[in-house]
C-alpha cells in the first residue's frame, strides 16, 4: 500500500514533468535544438507567478494561463532576437547560446530577487484529500490535474490544427515543408515559443506546491532533458509518458531509498536509456 | 503551341559552395505545355527545379513567371503565386497519413478554401490512394509514395507543376502508372518534368531540352529528340 501510495505521489509530480519534458521536446523535435534555458525560463514563469500572486492576488492555478502567454511573448522575443541566429549553425553554438541566456537570466533574477527562497501558501495546500486508501495533497492534484489539461490541448493542438500540423511538419521533412507555403522560420518562433510557454506555465503550477529562487530552473533542466530522451528525442507524445515515467521513478526512489537520491536515479536511468535503447523508449531510430 | 511563356529561365548560374552546377542555362515552358527537362545524373536537373521554386538562390540570371520577376523571392511566395515543385525521392511527410499529407499540401490560405474537393479530386486520379487515406505516409510503397508526393503538389492549385523525376526506383509497370497520370493532370495544369528514363519522359512531353554539366546542349519537339540519332545513342543505349 505504501508503494502504492508512493507511485500515486509521483504520477502527481509527473504531470507537471510532462508538461516542461513536453516544451523542451517541442523545441528540439522542430528546431533540433536543445534549448539548456528551459530550466531558466521555468524560474521565470515561477516568479511571474510569485509576483502575480503576491501583488495582485492571481492565484497562480488560473494564473498559469496568464503567466504562459507571458512567457510565450518573451519566447518570441527571445528567438527573434538570439535564437533565430544559431539555427543551422553548430551545435556547439546552439548549446553556447541557450545556456548563455540560461546564465542571463539567473544572474538577473539573483540581481533583482536576491537568492532568497520564496514561496506562496494557499489554503489549499494544507487540504489532504483521498482516493480510496491513498491521500495525497490537493494542492498537488490540482496542479496535476491542470498540467494534464495543458498537456493534452498541446496534444490535441498539434495534432488537429492547421498551425499544429505545419509544426509537425516541419519536425518531420524541414526541407520540404518550404515547398508547401509554410514559412520555417516563423513556425519554428511559434515552437521556441510554445516550448518557453510550457516551461512557465509548469513553473506556475509547481509554485504552490514549492518554494521559488534563482536556481531552482536547474535540475528541472535536468529532469526534462531525461525525459525527453527518455520520450524518444523530439517526440512530444513520449516527453509526456516520459514524464509520468521518472515522476514515478523518483517517488519509488523516495519511498525505497531517499528523497536526496532522486537526482542519482534521474541520472542513472538517463544512462541506462541511452546505452540500452539511445532511440528512447517510444523512438523509431536513433537521431 | 503558341500560346502565352508562362515560366522563363533566363541565363541562371548556380553554386553549391565553390561548386558550380548551372552555367548560363536558359528555356522556356509555355501555359499547357509539358516540357521534359532531360540529362544523365548530375547535370543539374534538380538544382534547376530547385532555383525555380525558390529552394535555392542563383548566382545570376533571372526567372520570370507569369511575366513576374521571382527570382530572390521566398519557396512560400512562389508556391503561393502558382509554382508547385514535387521534388526527387518523394519527400513526404513519414508520420503522417496520406490525408495529412495532402492538407499540408494545401497549407496555405489561398488552397485551404478548396481543400475538401481537390482532395476528391486527387482521390478520384489515385483511387488508390483513397483506399490508404489512413494509412501512414512512411510506410506506403515507393508507387503510392510517388502518388502521395504529386496529389500533394496539387493541392497548392499550381498553374505550373515541378515534377522530378516522378518514375525514380519504380518498376516499368509503375513507371507507365505514374507518367499516365501525369498526363491526366497536364489536362489542367503545365508541366515541367525531370526524367532520367528520357524515352517515358518524352513520350508524354511536347518538348525537350537536354542538360550535360549545368549547359544546354539540345532542345526540340519531343519527337523530334526521340527521333536524334545523338541522343538515342547517348541516353537511350540504342
Ligand atoms: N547539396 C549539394 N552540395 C554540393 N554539390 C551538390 C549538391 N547537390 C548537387 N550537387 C552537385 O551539383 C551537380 C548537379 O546536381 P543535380 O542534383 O542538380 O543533378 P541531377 O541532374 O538532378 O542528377 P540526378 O539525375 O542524379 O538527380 C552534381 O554534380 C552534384 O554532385
Ligand atoms: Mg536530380
Amino acid at each position: 500500500m505504501a508503494a502504492l501510495q508512493a507511485i500515486l505521489n509521483g504520477i502527481l509530480v509527473g504531470g507537471i514533468y510532462a508538461l516542461i519534458a513536453m516544451g523542451m521536446a517541442l523545441v528540439f523535435g522542430v528546431m533540433r535544438l536543445v534549448n539548456f534555458a528551459h530550466g531558466a525560463f521555468l524560474m521565470v514563469g515561477m516568479y511571474v507567478a510569485y509576483f502575480g500572486y503576491t501583488l495582485f492576488h492571481i492565484n497562480p492555478y488560473w494564473g498559469c494561463a496568464l503567466v504562459g502567454a507571458a512567457l510565450f511573448m518573451m519566447g518570441m522575443a527571445v528567438y527573434w532576437l538570439l535564437i533565430r541566429r544559431v539555427m543551422g549553425q553548430s551545435d556547439f553554438l546552439q548549446i553556447l547560446l541557450t545556456e548563455g541566456i540560461a546564465l542571463c537570466l539567473v544572474g538577473a533574477a539573483q540581481l533583482l530577487f536576491t537568492g532568497d527562497y520564496r514561496s506562496i501558501s494557499l489554503p489549499l495546500a494544507d487540504k489532504t484529500a483521498n482516493l480510496g486508501p491513498l491521500n495525497f495533497n490537493v494542492a498537488y492534484g490540482v496542479s496535476f490535474v491542470i498540467a494534464v489539461l495543458g498537456v493534452t490541448s498541446m496534444y490535441l493542438y498539434m495534432k488537429y490544427t492547421e498551425m499544429g500540423r505545419a509544426i509537425r511538419g516541419v519536425a518531420q521533412n524541414p526541407g520540404v515543408a518550404p515547398l508547401m507555403g509554410i514559412r520555417v522560420r516563423w513556425i519554428s518562433g511559434i515552437s521556441f515559443a510554445f516550448g518557453v510557454a510550457c516551461a512557465g506555465g509548469a513553473g506556475a503550477l509547481l509554485l504552490p506546491v514549492f518554494y521559488v529562487n534563482p536556481t531552482i530552473g536547474s535540475p528541472y533542466n535536468l529532469k526534462s532533458f531525461v525525459i525527453v530522451v527518455l520520450g524518444g528525442m523530439g517526440s512530444v507524445e513520449g516527453a509526456a509518458l516520459g514524464g509520468l515515467i521518472l515522476g514515478v521513478t523518483e517517488g519509488l526512489t523516495a519511498y525505497y531509498w531517499s528523497d536526496s537520491y532522486t537526482q542519482v536515479v534521474d541520472f542513472v536511468l538517463f544512462l541506462a536509456v541511452l546505452l540500452l535503447r539511445p532511440q528512447g523508449l517510444f523512438g523509431k531510430k536513433a537521431p | 503551341m503558341s500560346s502565352e511563356v508562362l515560366l522563363e529561365v533566363e541565363a541562371i548560374t548556380a553554386f553549391y559552395g565553390d561548386f558550380q552546377a548551372l552555367f548560363g542555362l536558359s528555356f522556356q515552358v509555355r501555359t499547357a505545355e509539358v516540357v521534359a527537362l532531360l540529362g544523365g545524373n548530375g547535370a543539374g536537373k534538380t538544382t534547376c527545379l530547385r532555383v525555380i521554386s525558390g529552394l535555392l538562390r542563383p548566382k545570376s540570371g533571372r526567372v520570370r513567371f507569369l511575366g513576374q520577376d521571382i527570382t530572390g523571392l521566398s519557396p512560400a511566395e512562389i508556391v503561393d503565386l502558382g509554382i508547385a515543385h514535387v521534388p526527387e525521392g518523394r519527400q513526404l511527410f513519414p508520420e503522417m497519413s496520406v490525408e495529412e499529407n495532402l492538407w499540408l499540401g494545401s497549407y496555405l490560405p489561398r488552397a485551404r478554401k478548396r481543400r475538401r474537393e481537390n482532395v476528391a479530386r486527387m482521390f478520384a486520379l489515385f483511387p488508390r490512394l483513397a483506399e490508404r487515406r489512413r494509412q501512414v505516409a512512411g510506410t506506403l510503397s515507393g508507387g503510392e509514395q510517388q502518388m502521395v508526393a504529386i496529389a500533394r503538389g496539387m493541392m497548392s492549385e499550381p498553374k505550373l507543376l515541378l515534377l522530378d523525376e516522378p518514375s525514380l526506383g519504380l518498376s516499368p509497370k509503375l513507371t507507365e502508372q505514374t507518367l499516365a497520370a501525369v498526363r491526366e493532370l497536364s489536362k489542367v495544369v503545365t508541366v515541367l518534368i525531370v526524367e532520367q528514363k528520357v524515352m517515358e519522359g518524352l513520350e508524354i512531353a511536347d518538348r525537350g531540352y537536354v542538360i550535360e554539366n549545368g549547359k544546354l546542349v539540345t532542345e526540340g519537339a519531343a519527337a523530334v529528340l526521340v527521333a536524334d540519332k545523338g541522343i538515342r545513342e547517348a541516353y537511350l543505349g540504342l
